[in-house]
């Protein structure tokens, strides 16, 4: 025990984010209700998202958008910028756009599950194959 | 189906939590994450596009493909919800609400209309009055949080925000206004088909920028060239160019929220619901 305790607080954010995972995962495979499944798989986005926000992160470095950089006064090739005063902007770039597209996309699965509950009044996996097996 | 799920996940999770010993340290600035391209974004992006925020620089500049295409996948959703929701049969009975006096008509035939304004309203089967606190606070927020929202969207370029942050609070306060009043009102207040344009108007607006680009002689969506009919300074064209793609973005996330959020709250009739 004494020697895995130092490994995991040196990573503990990627122990977080991959707990949080199986969490989303486990609720994906043994939920019953379509909508608690959908519950999960916000939560596996969630993680995903909270790990490549991570990746991008540096230490000591402040958030990405250049100080002094702001107006005409002078010209922007005097500036010496340093890679590691700035944290990494890639993760949240693509993470930016994720989180609205899965805004979108979790809509899109509300309304599929919206249009299964119309046609089989439940939303009850085993109720909908049951359904399913009587036509 | 429970026992099994647990093995799948505990196996999937051992198999991960093994592997983050071989993973960079938390905050490691010479991680490979942090060491290829992520320097080059940092220090190249002020002289090649003249925009502070790398954020907005590199999501619509160097990789303003990718953004359209995530736009499109935002307009998409918002067309799938209304083609899968959208319910366009009357209902059979119509309630109308006398407001000076309270009393409710009821028609049981489906043509017979009362003209709607400040004597009578369209009401629900499920109508509650109103709350006043409720409104009166909806009433005094919502311009500031609209003008919240057009702010981060015009400042995307010099501090945060961008298109996809104002235009998700710009459909919020369109969503606050529905839930503090009604549906009905937002649908009145806002069109259907306005929304549907919108939401539309805002992929064509970032597609045009970068055809408008190709005409003018550069690749799509090569903000520099548009320095030919625009007559502001060389060297911030791109950040205009940026502006322009944001604005775009900005208008069909806000659209395509509102879409979903009226289709599924009132599973595409567009009266009652929260």
């Amino acid at each position: 025990m004494s020697e895995i305790l130092p490994i995991i607080v040196a990573k503990y954010n990627y122990w977080l984010y991959i707990i949080l995972m199986m969490i989303g995962l486990y609720a994906m495979i043994s939920k019953n209700n379509l909508i608690k499944k959908l519950v999960g798989m916000n939560i596996f986005q969630t993680s995903i998202i909270l790990f490549y926000v991570s990746i991008g992160y540096k230490t000591n470095a402040t958030i990405p958008i250049i100080e002094n950089a702001h107006g005409d006064s002078h010209s922007p090739h005097e500036l010496i910028i340093h890679a590691a005063d700035y944290i990494n902007p890639l993760p949240h770039v693509l993470m930016l756009t994720a989180i609205v597209v899965s805004v979108a996309t979790f809509g899109v699965a509300l309304a599929l599950a919206v249009k299964i509950y119309q046609r089989y009044q439940t939303l009850e996996e085993d109720e909908i194959r049951m359904r399913l097996t009587e036509e | 189906m429970r026992f099994i799920a647990l093995i799948i996940v505990s196996l999937c999770g051992g198999l991960l939590l093994y592997a983050t010993a071989d993973f960079p340290a938390w905050g490691d600035p010479n991680s490979p994450a942090n060491s290829y391209l992520s320097p080059h974004y940092i220090q190249k992006s002020i002289e090649e596009t003249g925009v502070p925020n790398l954020v907005t620089s590199v999501l619509a500049d160097y990789r303003g493909f990718d953004t359209m295409f995530e736009t499109a996948v935002v307009f998409c959703a918002g067309l799938a919800c209304f083609l899968l929701l959208r319910n366009f049969k009357q209902k059979e009975e119509n309630f109308y609400r006398h407001i000076p006096t309270g009393v409710i008509i009821q028609f049981k035939k489906g043509d017979k209309t009362l003209p709607v304004g400040k004597e009578f309203e369209h009401i629900d089967t499920e109508w509650i009055p109103y709350d006043l606190i409720i409104k009166t606070v909806c009433r005094i927020l919502i311009p500031f949080i609209q003008l919240y929202a057009l702010y981060v969207v015009a400042h995307g370029d010099f501090s945060p925000g961008g298109g996809f942050q104002g235009g998700v609070i710009f459909g919020s306060s369109l969503m606050l206004y529905a839930i503090a009043y009604n549906l009905r009102t937002l649908v009145q207040r806002v069109k259907e088909k306005l929304l549907g344009l919108f939401c539309a108007i805002g992929v064509l607006i970032y597609a045009g920028i970068g055809v408008v680009c190709m005409a003018l002689g550069g690749n799509f969506l090569d903000y520099g060239k548009l320095s030919q009919i625009l007559p502001v300074d060389p060297g911030h064209i791109r950040a205009y160019g940026m502006l322009g793609v944001e604005i775009g973005v900005g208008i069909t996330v806000m659209a395509a929220m509102v879409i979903i959020y009226v289709n599924i709250v009132s599973i595409g009739r567009h009266d009652e619901g929260l």
